[in-house]
This record gives structure tokens, C-alpha cells and sequence, in this order.
């Protein structure tokens, strides 16, 4: 077992052996730290010895030990404040640990945050060249690709601009086409891709896909748990400075998922608090609480919205969006959008039920956000989101009675369908070769198709 | 790539280990901190680099009328207006060099809070932009001595060494007061006032020859008193500095600088969480 502590085999990468870090939070609570208020600190700490500090640290990495073979994109994920950052501010050596040993064979190139360094007064061809002397790159090497930075970020016009002119949207770009030709031994990345419209995101990520797969260490954080399962090989899972599990992406990330839920359900019945927007409480009756149906069984949602303030002048809508692990919609729906119901009272508490039928969900973990939406003129004036609100697990079931359980979603897709098949040899070209028998004219029209395992 | 080099991050680092190497591969970026800092510095003036040639202009002319005039002070045989300015050049390039060192840390918090870059970067970019202001400086003395019919002596080949000399004093000042200014705000707030008195304290507007004699060594302690008086005699001929004085302070700068840049090291690797 015994990791050596002071030797980086040459397969590796990285090594990181028992890897602490503590934060005093005193010092860091306060920004404008005086050395009045330190002295005075220092007194009281001299005259009331034994309760010292002790209380004020914070672990944020506690113990956290793995090796990382050469070319191996690995994922961290975890919740707030479980160390994810500070691990990658080590390894980035921005900050030094408390505790504990990290070897990193060649160049590291971190991306903590996008942009860090653009000066405002400058032009976006002198803050390329600004921010990757920053990051570490030979000019030469910018030079050699200065061209490429500028096609990627697609602001050709603006590149002797000063940036304080650009658009958010072209600054983003701009600041990540530097960080994304950065081509370092080692690439760190934060959450760097939480930024920047949809389509550039996806750009980004194809980006990143390209280093990984040129034989490039990537580690890689993010909460956008299908950026992860999409580049990563390994995931790293952190809980509170600890590392919890490190395996296979997927295993980890349905790992993660199953916490999640167990978290959002470990306090099924008192009112939860909006992620987003305010003035609501959800509360989830004992009907409410994460539920595991069979695929193809009907599904029944019920909640309670509270309203802090009693919708009597606006109508309150409620959405009900179904998204799969990572995060990506699968289906909404709003019941003021499909006119077919809204809150409007003096009552502050509504009992919401929503019948949802029988979804057509493939078997896996889907979970369900729920918004209050007050409408003023028809239109949506604020909401009050509550992700997560709860988890759908589906099991495989034989929904139609094929003899053959549907398959999984992570496989086929989140939504099932049967649709209606015909198939007949082709006779207008001639010589179509037949590969299903001819179908009888007396077969009825909906084929039931057996052969789902082998796929 | 099998051979590249391994870097080990570890709490404690051995107390001499300056880790000079990262600092000289992160040369480039000294390149591109001095040119940002002057580019920006003059992007959104009027003026531009008549900014940096007006304020020792402006002191020189009030302390003309104080000390030159109204008090008479002696200039060891210059006009006084040249004499002063001398003096105010050199002592104003250096105390920029340490307000805007000391600070350098704090103004840049973004960086160092997210990327790793030998931190002792930052203030050596301060420090060296400032040169450009100096060389502006220099024009106008030339355009002084000209004025004022002041031939320049042999010695002003000698000039660049005291404004080495004022560089690295201002180094070692920054190298221990930046580290304490990432901790405590205080240092900062405290600057203006200590460079007053420094200023002060130095022969910036009054002749050296107004020391009694006996307490000259006191005197000469301070180590910008003797760049001061230097730079004043590469470029106008005036008293040469004694050379014992000028070499006992070089010397304890540079144990000064030593000594700050090995704690300038040890504070680096926490600033980020601090800052």
C-alpha cells in the first residue's frame, strides 16, 4: 500500500501524499487585518491561553492522497466547500499546504479563472499576449499562435480594441482562447467552463477534448457532472476535504448522485428554501419525497408551495422542469403556460398536485426542479427555483410486454418510445437485397421488434 | 517529456532554496509587467510622460522658493534650482519605487489569488518601470544644465550606479514591507508619512555641508543620503560622497536584501490566502 512519499515514478504525472490544508479562519474572515486589532488579538490569546484558536481553523483538505498516471483526464467533483478548489489552488501553487507532499513532473498550465490578468485599458491583442506570459507562455509560442487565439475567440475586428469596450461575451472568448492554447504537461481547470453562451461552452469543451485525447494530464473540475462523464476517464469525489471516492466517472458521478439525493431527501417534510429567486418555501408532504417507480408506472407529484407573500394581485405559476444527472432538461412544463391552473389568494400555502401520467423515462436517476412563477401582464416578473427537489429513480421494466426489460438510459437515451414499423422489401430500384422476410399483408401494422438485448 | 522537470510542493521550504530558477523562467513576464505597467500608467492621460517630469518639477520650484530664496540655504556653489532638482529626481524615483512596490501586492490581488508566478514579479516590475519616469527626469536635468550653464562632469558615467544603488535599497525595503503590507494594511496607510520624514531626513533639499562634521557617520546611516549625495555629484560635480559611508551602506543593503528576499519567500507561498 504505502505510497513512497519522495519519489515520482516516471508513468506519473502527479503524486499527492497526505495532502493537508488549514485555513485560520480568523485571518482569512477579515480583509483589512490591522495590526491594532492583531496586537490586541495576540494580547487576549496570551492572557486566556488554552482556549486558543484551535476553533478558528477550517480543514479544507484533509489527508488526500492520489497518484495520477501521464495522460490521464480526471474529474473532481464535490460539493461546496468540499476542497476542490483549494486542491487544485495547491497543485497550482497558488497557495502552499499545511501538510503533505505534492509532486508534478513538467509544465503546469491552471485555469482558476478566466481572464485573470486582462487589463481593462488594453487592447485584446496586448492582453493576449499580457495574459499568456501570465500563464506561462514563451512569447514565441504566442506569436506562433496568436492567429489561432484570435480565429478561436472570433473577434477579429475588436483585437486592437481596448478590452474595457468589449462585450462580457468577448472578453470571455477571448480570455479562454488564450487559456485554451495554453498546451502545457498538466492543464488545471476550474469551472472554467461555467462561462460564455451555450455554443461557445460547447467549443470550449471540444477544445478540452482535444488536449485530453493528445496524450495530456487534464484535471478537471466542474459541476456540469456532463462535461465530466464526457472527458473524463476518472472522477475523484472530495466530502469535506476528505477524499470519499476515486474510481471510473461514471461510478463516481452516480455515487455523487445518489449523496445528492440522499441529502435533499434527509429532511423530507420542513420547508425548503428557493436556490434562486425568493418569496417561496416548498414544502414536501410525505407523498413528496424521492420516489422509485417502475419504467411505464404513472407518477403522481405532490408539494406544497408556501408563499411568503400571498399572491393576491399576481397569478403564481408552477413549472415543473425533469432533468437528467447532469443537469440537462429533459422535459418542463408550466401549468400557466398550458393555461391550465395557477395560485391566486390570500391563502399563503397551496397544495400542488400534479399528475404526470406515465412519463415515458427509461430506467436510471432523473430529478425534478420546481419554480413558482409570478406572473404580472402575463409575463414572468421573478420565480423562485428549487432545484433538485427531488429524484426519480426508474427501474427497468418491460413496459410493453416485449419478453425484454427497456433498456437503461445511460445507453438508449432518457425517454422510451414505441413507434409503429413497417418494413417491406424495396422493389422500386430493381435489386434491393431483402433482409427481412416480406411482411404478410395480413400482419397487423405495429410490429413488436424482440431483438433489444444485443444492442 | 519523460525528463521534464519534477516540481515538489511541500509546506516548508529549505530556508536558502529562493527557488531563483522560477524567477528566471518567468523572465518574460518581468518584460511584460514593466511594459503594462508604463503603457497603462500613460494610456488615459493628457499628458502622458510630462506627468511623471512634472512633479519633481513642482517640488523643486517650491523648495527653490523656501530653501533657495526665502532661506538661503547654501547649494555648494550650483544654482540652487539644479542642485534641488538633482536631488529630487533621484529621491522621488525612489520613493515611487516603494510606495508603488509596497502596494504592488495588494493592486494585484486577482493574480495572486489565482495564478502562480514568482511573486517577488510584481515588485521588481514596479520598481524597474519606474526607470522610464527616471529617463524622462534625466531629459529635463539636461535641458537644465544647459540652461543654467552647469558642465557635466566625467563622473556622470557614475550615475547609473546610484540609481542601481537607489533600486536595490528600495528592493530591500519593499521585500520586507510588501509581505507585511499583504497582512497589514497599516504599512501602506503608514508610507506617505515615512517617506516624508525619509525625504527629510535625506540632503534632497539642503547640502550635506549643513551636517556638523561629527555627526556626518549618523547621518550617513541612512543609505539614500549617500545615493542622494552621489547621484547629485555624478551629475552636477558637487562634494563626492565619502567612500566608506557609501560602501558601509551598499553593504547593509545588501544584507538588508538578502535577508528581506529569504522572507519575502517564506510569506509568498500564503498570500493567496491573506490577500
Amino acid at each position: 500500500m504505502g505510497i513512497e512519499r519522495d519519489s515520482l515514478p516516471s508513468d506519473l504525472a502527479i503524486r499527492v501524499v497526505d495532502l493537508s490544508k488549514r485555513y485560520e479562519l480568523g485571518v482569512r474572515a477579515r480583509a483589512h487585518d490591522t495590526l491594532r486589532e492583531q496586537i490586541t488579538a495576540r494580547a487576549r490569546s496570551f492572557f486566556s491561553a488554552g482556549l486558543r484558536r484551535t476553533t478558528n481553523t477550517h480543514l479544507a483538505l484533509d489527508d488526500v492522497s492520489f497518484d495520477l498516471p501521464r495522460g490521464q483526464v480526471v474529474g473532481i467533483i464535490g460539493g461546496n466547500g468540499a476542497g476542490k478548489s483549494t486542491l487544485l489552488k495547491i497543485l497550482a501553487r497558488v497557495t502552499a499546504p499545511t501538510r503533505g507532499v505534492v509532486h508534478i513532473r513538467g509544465r503546469v498550465g491552471a485555469l482558476l479563472e478566466v481572464g485573470t490578468g486582462f487589463h481593462p485599458e488594453l487592447t485584446g491583442r496586448e492582453n493576449v499576449f499580457l495574459n499568456g506570459a501570465i500563464l506561462g507562455m514563451k512569447r514565441t509560442e504566442m506569436v506562433h499562435k496568436f492567429d489561432q487565439i484570435v480565429d478561436f475567440a472570433e473577434i477579429h475586428s475588436f483585437i486592437d480594441t481596448p478590452v474595457k469596450r468589449y462585450s462580457s461575451g468577448m472578453y470571455v472568448r477571448l480570455a479562454f482562447a488564450v487559456a485554451a492554447h495554453l498546451e502545457p504537461d498538466i492543464l488545471i481547470v476550474d469551472e472554467a467552463l461555467a462561462v460564455g453562451d451555450f455554443a461557445f461552452q460547447r467549443k470550449c469543451l471540444g477544445q478540452l477534448q482535444t488536449q485530453a485525447g493528445s496524450g495530456r494530464t487534464v484535471l478537471f473540475v466542474s459541476h456540469n457532472l456532463g462535461a465530466i462523464r464526457l472527458l473524463c476517464q476518472r472522477c475523484l469525489l472530495l466530502q469535506s476535504g476528505r477524499l470519499a471516492l476515486d474510481g471510473p466517472a461514471d461510478t463516481v458521478i452516480e455515487h455523487y448522485l445518489q449523496l445528492v439525493g440522499e441529502r435533499n431527501a434527509a429532511n423530507p417534510s420542513g420547508p425548503r428554501q428557493p436556490d434562486a429567486g425568493e418569496g417561496f418555501l416548498l414544502h414536501r408532504t410525505v407523498a413528496g419525497g424521492d420516489v422509485t417507480i417502475f419504467c411505464g408506472e404513472p407518477l403522481v407529484l405532490e408539494f406544497d408551495i408556501e408563499s411568503l407573500h400571498p399572491p393576491i394581485d399576481t397569478t403564481v405559476g408552477i413549472g415543473i422542469k425533469i432533468t437528467n444527472p447532469a443537469g440537462d432538461p429533459i422535459v418542463s412544463m408550466d401549468s400557466v403556460v398550458q393555461r391550465a391552473g395557477y395560485i391566486k389568494g390570500p391563502s399563503p400555502r397551496w397544495s400542488v398536485r400534479c399528475d404526470l401520467g406515465r412519463l415515458p423515462l427509461n430506467a436510471g436517476t432523473y430529478f425534478v426542479w420546481v419554480y413558482a412563477c409570478v406572473y404580472v401582464d402575463h409575463t414572468v416578473k421573478r420565480y423562485a427555483q428549487f432545484s433538485n427537489a427531488l429524484a426519480i429513480h426508474v427501474l427497468e421494466h418491460d413496459v410493453f410486454g416485449w419478453g425484454t426489460n427497456l433498456p437503461r438510459s445511460k445507453h438508449w437515451g432518457p425517454v422510451y418510445w414505441a413507434p409503429r414499423w413497417q418494413m417491406r422489401p424495396t422493389t422500386a430500384r430493381g435489386n434491393a437485397r431483402t433482409n427481412a422476410a416480406p411482411i404478410p399483408s395480413d400482419v397487423p401494422e405495429t410490429v413488436a421488434c424482440q431483438d433489444y438485448s444485443g444492442s | 517529456m519523460a525528463s521534464a522537470r519534477v516540481t515538489t510542493i511541500q509546506p516548508a521550504h529549505p530556508i536558502f532554496d529562493l527557488d531563483l530558477h522560477s524567477l528566471y523562467e518567468f523572465r518574460e513576464l518581468l518584460g511584460f509587467l514593466i511594459w503594462r505597467d508604463v503603457k497603462v500608467r500613460y494610456r488615459q492621460t493628457v499628458v502622458g510622460v510630462a506627468w511623471f517630469a512634472l512633479q519633481p518639477i513642482l517640488a523643486t520650484l517650491i523648495f527653490s522658493i523656501v530653501f533657495g530664496r526665502l532661506a538661503g540655504l547654501p547649494s555648494e556653489g550650483v544654482p540652487y534650482p539644479v542642485f534641488a532638482y538633482t536631488g529630487v529626481l533621484v529621491w522621488h524615483f525612489f520613493a515611487q519605487a516603494v510606495s508603488r512596490g509596497v502596494n504592488s501586492m495588494v493592486a494585484e490581488r486577482n493574480l495572486i489569488a489565482k495564478v502562480y508566478f514568482p511573486r517577488l514579479l510584481l515588485p521588481l516590475g514596479v520598481l524597474l518601470a519606474g526607470v522610464v519616469d527616471l529617463a524622462v527626469g534625466f531629459v529635463i536635468l539636461a535641458a537644465m544644465l544647459a540652461w543654467y550653464g552647469v558642465a557635466p562632469t566625467g563622473a556622470m558615467l557614475l550615475a547609473p550606479l546610484f540609481v542601481i544603488l537607489a533600486l536595490t535599497t528600495a528592493l530591500a525595503m519593499v521585500s520586507w514591507l510588501a509581505p507585511l503590507n499583504v497582512r497589514y494594511r497599516d504599512v501602506s496607510h503608514t508610507m506617505p508619512f515615512l517617506l516624508q520624514i525619509w525625504m527629510f531626513a535625506s540632503p534632497v533639499a539642503y547640502s550635506v555641508e549643513l551636517i556638523p562634521a561629527q555627526w556626518r557617520w549618523v547621518y550617513g546611516l541612512n543609505p539614500v543620503a549617500g545615493i542622494v549625495e552621489g547621484f547629485r555629484w555624478a551629475c552636477l560635480g558637487t562634494t563626492p560622497p565619502s567612500a566608506s559611508l557609501i560602501g558601509a551602506s551598499v553593504a547593509g543593503v545588501l544584507i538588508l536584501l538578502a535577508a528581506g528576499v529569504i522572507f519575502f519567500h517564506r510569506m509568498e507561498r500564503t498570500f493567496a490566502d491573506s490577500i
